[in-house]
């Protein structure tokens, strides 16, 4: 193949095929992948887990070899001169690549050496790195004792420090709260603009597509789709809105919206439904909506995730929504407090993990803990679920302590672990089994159980399968229906849709929704802001504190301005954090 | 080699000899590591068996079976016990009070004036080597009081033949002092494949290597910045466990410094591109510590002579052997410490361990590629 | 209770089995060591190397020589002719003992004056040097009745009758291999149990089981009977190799074999289980394993007698309970002893057992 344009392109990639050889079978990472990417520009490599970004982004590197095809960069055919494209480029792995045990001047020196940057320009260029990362103050800080944050901003001078032709950042946010991921987007505007440098970066968050200047997005070793952010919205157009009802609650609306033909997709976002319509239907008065009278419809602006969905669909993902028959709705406002925490703390030595913090939740409620790694969210996650001792302060889960409370009380609730933790080895019916009968289900009403698991969340072909081999997707229900085998009347989910992709979300979210109005309560916790929507409060937690506790359309409320009328969840967060170090100080 | 390979190699060692300061663990691999295994093993592991516990019977004790019972009091071999019935020490020696019984029995000075008085000696065989010493010792004891017995009596010895034993380069036949310079290649065996395997393994667990990766730097400055300081490390602790075995446990050190240093080098440079190769296989902690042990030290334990006499074992596994590259360290260490700078054994020995240094080196650097599958 | 217990035991076995790490660790190793043990480890003196110097060169002394060359404990390398030959010999290695015949052997022998033998051996290995001095003794002194005989010299007035109870042959294959079956089972019990927590606090599924109606006595009971039914499994398979295999006499009763074999693993296992909950990760936990082996095996008498450490290692031993169950399997084996015989080996093992057990309770509560 001519290579086309070639002063422009930074990276060619043609016909990538990629397999491994994982526990005896062979999995395709990459399956044929065709992609252009632009110089001085930033792109994004954006895809759910498993969708084959780090492989992508490992054979551009020439970490590894091709199965076939051929990817050149700046010019140079990785898979033959890998060495001369490892020193052209700045390389930045996931969690970072940094020495914990040296200091950031030491990190830097390192990776000085490596890429033979001559003595004379050090200086300069460390001083430059160091005021643009914020860093100056902690030079002789070891890495291991820098925030998440700041591990990202080293991983990054230390990518930066000779200045490459091509940047490439694999997961660069992951983890990170989001004022660090701000300001890490306000460095990679700045170097791209003033030194004209080419970046690739890849990211499981599919709202940061739109700050890039063009973007592949993947799935499953394919390319689903590439070019400028705007190009994905833009098929969008008009085909979104947000829908909310007088008379019926969000959750029966979704359930409904979701089951109307015409509609493709239907979300909870804060108090009203977020839908969209699939491509055949051209404007919201095609769609037969439900109970039109208390009903208000009106358009939203279509978002990069509404085009993901709706090539999924078209390549036949997703389920037919099925139309649930919900209980009748609990009386409202009766429903009694079944979690509650009060002065909460949590020491480990001098550092305070969780400090001070009360909430409570009500029967029947989804209640959110939202924050980046280390807020303390998980530190309080495990107190309430009796993992861990509190050091002062009380705390009930249907009125008992879990710490202390006998056995027959723990069967009250469900927990679904972080990463869908499963026994990787045994089979999905031999997990389900287990699980079962941990919780105390023997003989029919297991067999039960076990039937209505598989049947429900359609785990049946796979039930004799390792459940490490599941597909992320697969995991995660199955992580699900362990947690729900016994029936709880609370479940506990730990950072519960990590890495899926949208579709699987939503499935998730769904089952999660349904259990609420049987009046199951939920506490989740995320680090992901858009997820906060789902919940009908949550609490945002920062250095061990809440910040913020209530519906979401408060707490977004609360930061409306004039140049922002409607601020993400994600604004609001970091102008809430904003707003309380502005107090502190 | 350019200038620029200089700078990068540089780095890296400055890097990992800054690691080496702050990170306890791999100090305490080197040095205190050895010193508790060599602790260890020189007090627990003897061969010596020294007062043994016998029982000694004489069913009617006299001036005759006095004169031979008395030479188990005088030898350092044997602690004495004296028992009245041979159903009693029998049932000592079930109850483990007593390795071996002696019974003399109530005719015994009337048949030594008149034939041959049968001298009955029962070893517990169970721990057959402990007893086969035993069984030399009660033989020496028989034959120098046979012997005492016709010179008193002027008579011609009824032993034909008189035996001279001369024990070479350990007089005093302490077990320790074969058994701890074969320790110290055990040990380095341990501390140089293992060290080096687990903080390979390390760097790529903790994505460290995979951004090491995409700089200029080449594999082969990454092997090198290894090996220097573990290299150095591992002659660390040798240096220290030299020092354990001549100061603390008496070894003699006969040879010249200067041969062990260069045993040292080559060895720990075989066992050090072992444990590259280990890691080159093994990219996480757990995995390479447990191939660590299971192909480099519990081999060596077994199969390097250190404890097991390798001309004793049968022909397959006495082959296996000459893969060990601990076997020819042991010899040499064995040799240099308790003969002295015996060129017959140290150059075939070092010359083997040459040969497995190259080998273990060459095939790291082959099989370590700058890519990760 | 027992129903969950019996749930997670099931699930225990599974995930072992299916996890082909684990299921090297049961395997691979186990085998590996019962070979090379079983062979390798080996005391016994065949073919050792050496070289005769006669000087005297008549028929009593080639006689003398002919037994040296003729026994299976020795191998001649050479016939010297002259005495400076010795010291390259032993120092090279190529000898390990030299028997030196006076030149006056012969007529010392005729004129009943002692007629003399020089011994020099290597002392290098001591253990190999004392041994191959007591076979050379021992021909030395079969020539020397022999010959007494055959010429009517004096006789001795008094001669050993030596018996190896128990172990007539002093194989010393004997002696090692029943004692794998205490090394084997305590390597792999432990294991089991100590990477067991650790592997599910690794995958996140302990917190998991943790929050499950569980008591922490159940968790530990599913913890801890995998081991002990994998321990003695394995132990049962040794000692079938041991005894159609290695053909190994088994004269005690199996009964009194199992019963410090349960008291055994069952002790191993609390320990196994103590090193578990103080591990955050595998890895820990295997250097744990390794941290109490490598000292329990090597003070434990299974390769050297314990009577030769110095008193207070001695008294360290006490501790380990792995000497006990040493004590035990090689008493079934070669003594035939019986369950009383063994009784002073056994209280120890279940007074262990009790306190480790106690000890893994507190520990997985406090963890927990």
């Amino acid at each position: 193949m001519p290579l086309a344009n070639e002063a422009t392109s930074a990276i060619l990639i043609n016909e990538v095929k990629k397999r491994f050889v994982a526990g005896g079978r062979a999995v395709t990472a990459l399956d044929g992948v065709n992609a252009r990417i632009r110089r001085g520009v930033v792109t994004g490599l954006i895809g759910p887990d498993g969708a084959g970004k780090t492989t992508l982004m490992r054979l551009i590197c020439g970490l590894l070899q091709l199965d076939s095809g051929r990817i050149e960069v700046l010019g140079i055919d990785s898979a033959k001169d890998p060495l001369a494209v490892q020193s052209r480029v700045g390389y930045m792995p996931q969690h970072f690549g940094l020495y914990e045990d040296l200091s950031v001047q030491e990190n830097l020196d390192l990776y000085a050496d490596l890429q033979e940057v001559a003595a004379l320009d050090r200086p300069a260029r460390y001083a430059e790195l160091l005021h643009m990362t914020g860093l100056s103050p902690f030079t002789r800080r070891l890495a291991g004792k820098l925030s998440g944050g700041m591990k990202q901003k080293l991983g990054l001078a230390c990518a930066l420090v000779r200045v490459p032709q091509l940047l490439l950042l694999d997961e660069p946010t992951v983890g990170v709260d989001p004022v660090s991921r701000r300001e890490l987007w306000g460095i990679i505007d700045r170097i791209t603009r003033a030194e004209g440098m080419t970046v690739l970066l890849s990211t499981a968050y599919l709202d940061e597509a739109e700050r890039c200047n063009a973007v592949l997005l993947m799935h499953e070793g394919r390319l689903l789709g590439q070019g400028d952010p705007t190009t994905f919205t833009d098929a969008m157009k008009g085909r979104s809105f947000r829908v909310t009802a007088r008379d019926v609650n969000k959750r029966r609306l979704r359930e409904r919206l979701a089951a109307t033909p015409g509609v493709l997709d239907a979300i909870i976002q804060g108090a009203h439904v977020r839908i969209v319509l699939d491509r055949a239907t051209n404007s919201s008065e095609d769609v037969e909506l439900p109970d039109r009278d208390g009903v208000e419809i009106s358009p939203a602006a279509p978002r990069f995730e509404d085009r993901f969905v709706d090539l999924l669909m078209a390549r036949g993902a997703g389920r037919p929504a099925l139309l649930v028959d919900l209980p009748p709705a609990a009386a409202a406002g009766a429903a009694e407090d079944v979690i509650v925490v009060e002065r909460l703390q949590r020491r480990f030595g001098d550092f305070y993990a969780v400090n001070d913090i009360s909430f409570s939740v009500r029967r029947g409620e989804i209640f959110g803990l939202l924050g980046a790694n280390g807020a303390g969210k998980s530190t309080t996650f495990q107190m309430l679920c009796g993992l861990l001792p509190a050091t002062s302060g009380t705390l009930r889960v249907a009125g008992f302590d879990l710490r202390n409370a006998r056995a027959t009380a723990r069967k009250r609730i469900g927990y679904m672990a972080q990463k869908f933790s499963l026994y990787g080895d045994l089979s999905v019916q031999d997990n389900l089994r287990f699980f079962s009968s941990a919780y105390g289900l023997f003989g029919a009403r297991r067999r039960a159980r076990i039937a209505w698991a598989l049947a429900e969340f359609e785990l049946a072909p796979f039930a004799q399968a390792t459940s490490k081999d599941l597909p992320l997707g697969y995991k995660q229900r199955l992580a699900l229906a362990c947690a729900l085998m016994h029936e709880p009347d609370i479940i506990f989910l730990d950072e519960p849709t990590s890495g899926v992709d949208p579709i699987a979300r939503r499935d998730f979210w769904r089952w999660i929704n349904i259990l609420a109005e049987r009046g199951v309560t939920v506490l989740v916790t995320t680090h992901f802001m858009e997820e906060a929507e789902y919940c009908d409060r949550l609490a945002i937690m920062a250095h061990g504190r809440i910040l913020a506790e209530g519906a979401s359309e408060s707490i977004k409320a609360r930061f409306r301005t004039a140049e922002r009328p409607e601020p993400t969840m994600e604004e609001a967060f970091i102008a809430l954090i904003e707003q309380k170090e502005a107090e502190a100080a | 080699m350019s200038k620029r390979s200089d700078g990068r190699l540089r780095g890296l060692l400055r890097k990992e000899f800054l690691q080496i300061g702050r990170d306890p663990s791999s100090i305490a691999i080197a040095f205190l590591l050895p010193a508790i295994l060599l602790l260890l093993f020189g007090y627990g592991v003897s061969l010596d068996a020294r007062n043994v516990p016998i029982a000694l019977v004489a069913e009617s004790p006299d001036a005759d079976t006095q004169s031979f019972m008395a030479r188990f009091e005088q030898s350092p071999f044997f602690q004495p016990r004296n028992f009245a019935t041979i159903q009693r020490a029998d049932r000592a020696m079930l109850m483990r009070e007593v390795r071996g019984v002696v019974w003399i029995r109530a005719n015994f000075s009337r048949q030594l004036r008149t034939g041959v008085a049968p001298i009955g000696v029962i070893v517990n065989g169970v721990d057959a080597n402990d007893a086969r010493l035993v069984e030399g010792y009660v033989q020496q004891i028989w034959t120098s009081w046979i012997a005492a017995r016709a010179q008193e009596a002027r008579i011609p010895t009824p032993i034909p033949v008189s035996v001279e034993q001369r024990v070479w380069f350990n007089p005093a036949v302490e077990s320790r002092n074969y058994l701890v310079p074969g320790l110290i290649a055990v040990i380095m065996t341990l501390t140089g494949s293992l060290l080096t395997a687990m903080v390979i393994a390390r760097e790529w667990e903790r994505g460290t290597m995979e951004a090491l990766m995409v700089t200029r730097v080449t594999m082969r400055d990454i092997l090198v910045a290894k090996l220097v300081p573990y290299f150095l490390l591992g002659m660390g602790g040798m240096a220290a466990s030299v020092a354990i075995a001549v100061w603390l446990f008496g070894v003699p050190l006969l040879g010249s410094i200067s041969v062990l240093v260069a045993a040292s080098t080559v060895f720990l440079l075989a066992a050090l591109g072992m444990g590259l190769l280990i890691s080159s296989a093994a990219r996480n902690q757990f995995v390479a510590g447990q191939i660590a042990i299971i192909a480099a030290f519990l081999p060596a334990f077994i199969l390097s002579g250190f404890l097991f006499d390798i001309g004793s074992m049968p022909t397959p596994v006495q082959f296996i052997t000459h893969a060990i590259a601990a076997r020819y360290f042991v010899a040499v260490l064995q040799t240099v410490f308790l003969v002295g700078d015996v060129w017959s054994i140290v150059v075939p020995n070092m010359a083997a361990l040459v040969a497995m240094a190259v080998f273990f080196l060459g095939a790291a650097r082959l099989m370590s590629r700058k890519r990760l599958d | 209770m027992w129903r969950r217990v019996l749930a997670l035991v099931v699930k225990e076995l599974l995930a072992i089995l299916k996890d082909g790490k684990s299921r090297m660790v049961l395997i691979g190793p186990p085998l590996i060591q019962l070979v090379v043990f079983g062979y390798a480890a080996t005391y016994d003196l065949n073919h050792v190397p050496i070289a005769i110097l006669n000087q005297d060169l008549s028929a009593p002394s080639r006689d003398l020589a002919a037994r040296f060359a003729g026994s299976p404990a020795f191998q001649e390398l050479a016939a010297l002719n002259s005495a400076e030959q010795i010291e390259d010999l032993i120092t090279s290695r190529r000898a390990t003992l030299v028997v030196s015949i006076d030149s006056r052997f012969t007529r010392d022998l005729l004129l009943h004056r002692p007629a003399r033998v020089q011994l020099i051996v290597d002392g290098r290995n001591s253990n190999t040097a004392l041994l191959a001095l007591g076979y050379a003794n021992t021909i030395i002194a079969d020539f020397g009745l022999s010959w007494a005989q055959d010429h009517g010299g004096a006789k001795p007035p008094a001669a050993l009758d030596i018996r190896a109870r128990y172990n007539p042959p002093l194989n010393s294959q004997w002696f090692i291999v029943p004692g794998i079956v205490a090394l084997l089972t305590q390597v792999v019990t432990l294991l089991v149990v100590a990477l067991t927590v650790a592997r599910e606090r690794e995958a996140g599924t302990f917190d998991q089981l943790l929050v499950t109606p569980m008591r922490s006595v159940d968790i530990l009971l599913g913890k801890g009977l995998p081991g002990l039914l994998i321990g003695t499994l394995e132990a049962t398979v040794i000692v079938l190799a041991a005894v159609w295999w290695f053909n190994v006499p088994l004269h005690g009763g199996l009964l009194t074999l199992y019963a410090g074999l349960l008291l055994f693993v069952t002790a191993i296992t609390g320990i196994g289980l103590m090193i578990s909950s103080l591990s955050a990760t595998q890895q820990q936990a295997l250097l744990g394993a390794f941290l109490f082996m490598v000292p329990s095996i090597i003070l434990s008498g299974f390769a050297t007698p314990i009577a030769n450490m110095p008193d207070l290692v001695q008294r360290l031993t006490l501790v380990n309970p792995m000497r006990y169950f040493l004590i035990v399997v090689r008493g079934v084996f070669l003594e035939g002893a019986t369950f009383h015989a063994l009784l002073p080996q056994l209280w120890p093992m279940a007074l262990m057992t009790g306190v480790t057990m106690i000890a893994a309770g507190w520990l997985f509560r406090r963890r927990g």
